[in-house]
């Protein structure tokens, strides 16, 4: 049986096959599609989840936001690592580490 | 009145031809023959404009979807688009071939729906010799194709007990959501209610193992509950609002608010054949009738909770009260709440067992 993705500093956090992400041209923002649900993330959320490809770690998302944002890595570790896991836990992103998909 | 945003999703009833015969399905009382569903060209035209209205989600869904043969290349036209597609399935039908025909058209997701945890149930509730068999390896296929998968469970007197078991079979095949979706008392469901509506303490024991087991599975399997709105405090936000962010297509073109907005014959239907659909969305009788809050009536008008459940379901409104701009009876605030309580009860606690089963030609009085 499938376990629960707990988010460490070597995951490599994945949007799953049936989560997509894609930009909304007529309503000028970002949609992400999921079985039964439509949402839309906020600029942060999107800037995670397209580092979100399977080969970066939560490590290295983090150092790459952390430059991007200008904001020193500690201090975006745990939001970024708390976002991920409460989207884990809704199944809306998943771990390659653990091969799963 | 504003005009309406852009519509997000869309409930696509491909036909209403079914191998299966469930007693509570929500299709209406009278149903389509084949001779009147729209022909391929057609629905790809009604996709392409949903597309550029700005719809995100189809569900492909009937009857059963996959007696259409041109499912493949509806599902391509959708994705084409970048529209998200959900095929909702009995799935007795469907082969290892036509499951990998559609994952490569570029199908997102398979709901596949499940009348009972064991084979007994199944056949007896969708009247369908080795329904069970066939639906659990078309469940597999789908998981094999690489495709999402959720579980559908209708629950109702006669499979109730099942709940547990319902979350083991959702896990053994795989699946990443669940539906314990309790029936909802409309039309084939309404007729039959006295052989499936369960009794309110058995729905808030379901409501409590529900709970732990999300608890217990979170990360793992997603859990949906719905209850019977008989039994609920406040109505549904049925649609999330009438004409606010969803529209329904019957088999041969007709545009509907919801799928069985067709219950409230005063309203003036468009097809989508005769009509643009953004003209529909936009400016048709059907849709404007209830959209927003300004048709309200007390106790509507004046409740706080108007905007997070806009007086409920208008066709459970019409079908209990007589007014389909009425109060829904399932809010405590109705005058017809403590009616429809006490049918309620009567009809869980009368417990005959005949079922009316779903057929075209089947007759009954249609009710909402």
């Amino acid at each position: 049986m499938r376990e629960r993705a707990i988010i460490e500093p070597h995951s490599q956090p994945a949007l799953p096959r049936y989560v997509r992400l894609q930009f909304d041209e007529l309503r000028q923002c970002w949609a992400l599609l999921a079985p039964e649900r439509v949402m839309w993330p906020d600029e942060i959320s999107v800037d995670i989840l397209k580092r979100c490809d399977g080969r970066a770690t939560t490590d290295a998302i983090v150092s790459d936001l952390a430059n991007d944002y200008a904001a020193p890595e500690d201090e975006i570790r745990q939001d970024v690592t708390t976002f991920l896991q409460e989207w884990a836990d809704k199944r809306l992103v998943v771990c390659m580490d653990k091969a799963e998909i | 009145m504003p005009a309406p945003g852009p519509p997000l999703g869309m409930l696509a009833e491909l036909t209403h031809r079914c191998p299966l015969q469930c007693p509570y399905c929500s299709n209406p009382v009278d149903l389509l023959k084949s001779d009147a569903e729209l022909d391929t060209d057609s629905w790809l035209e009604v996709f392409t404009q949903a597309a550029d209205l700005g719809i995100l989600q189809v569900h492909l869904s009937g009857g059963e979807p996959a007696l259409r043969q041109d499912l493949e290349a509806l599902v391509a036209c959708l994705a084409e688009r970048g529209v998200y597609t959900n095929l909702i399935t009995a799935a007795v039908t469907l082969s290892e071939q036509r499951i990998a025909d559609l994952a490569a058209a570029g199908l997102d997701h398979v709901q596949i729906s499940f009348q009972g945890t064991n084979p007994e149930t199944t056949e007896l509730i969708s009247h369908y010799k080795g329904a069970h068999e066939k639906k659990l390896r078309a469940a597999r296929w789908v998981r094999d194709a690489g495709l999402p998968l959720t579980v559908n469970a209708p629950i109702h007197r006669c499979n109730f007990d099942q709940v547990e078991q319902f979350v083991d079979l959702a896990l053994e095949l795989d699946a990443d959501r669940l539906e314990i979706a309790n029936v909802q008392y409309y039309g084939w469901a309404y007729l039959n209610r006295t052989a499936l509506l369960p009794g309110p303490e058995e729905v808030a024991r379901q409501a409590v193992f529900v709970e732990d087991a999300r608890e217990r599975l979170t990360g793992i399997l997603n859990i949906d509950f719905v209850t019977p709105d008989y039994y609920a405090e406040y109505p549904k936000p049925c649609m999330g609002g009438w004409g606010n962010d969803a529209m329904a297509i019957m088999p041969d073109g007709t545009v509907l608010p919801c799928h069985a907005a067709q219950t409230i014959t005063s309203l003036n239907f468009d097809r989508a054949t005769d009509r643009p659909l953004a003209e529909i969305w936009n400016n048709s009788d059907a849709f404007e009738r209830f959209r927003g809050t300004e048709w309200m009536q007390e106790p509507c008008r004046s409740c706080p909770r108007k905007d997070l459940d806009f007086g409920g379901c208008r066709c459970q409104a019409l079908a209990l009260t007589g007014d389909a701009a009425a109060t829904d009876p399932a809010c405590i605030k109705s005058p017809n709440h403590d009616a429809l309580r006490r049918m309620a009860t009567r009809a869980s606690e009368t417990g005959s067992g005949e079922l009316i089963y779903r057929r075209i030609g089947s007759q009954g009085e249609p009710v909402a």
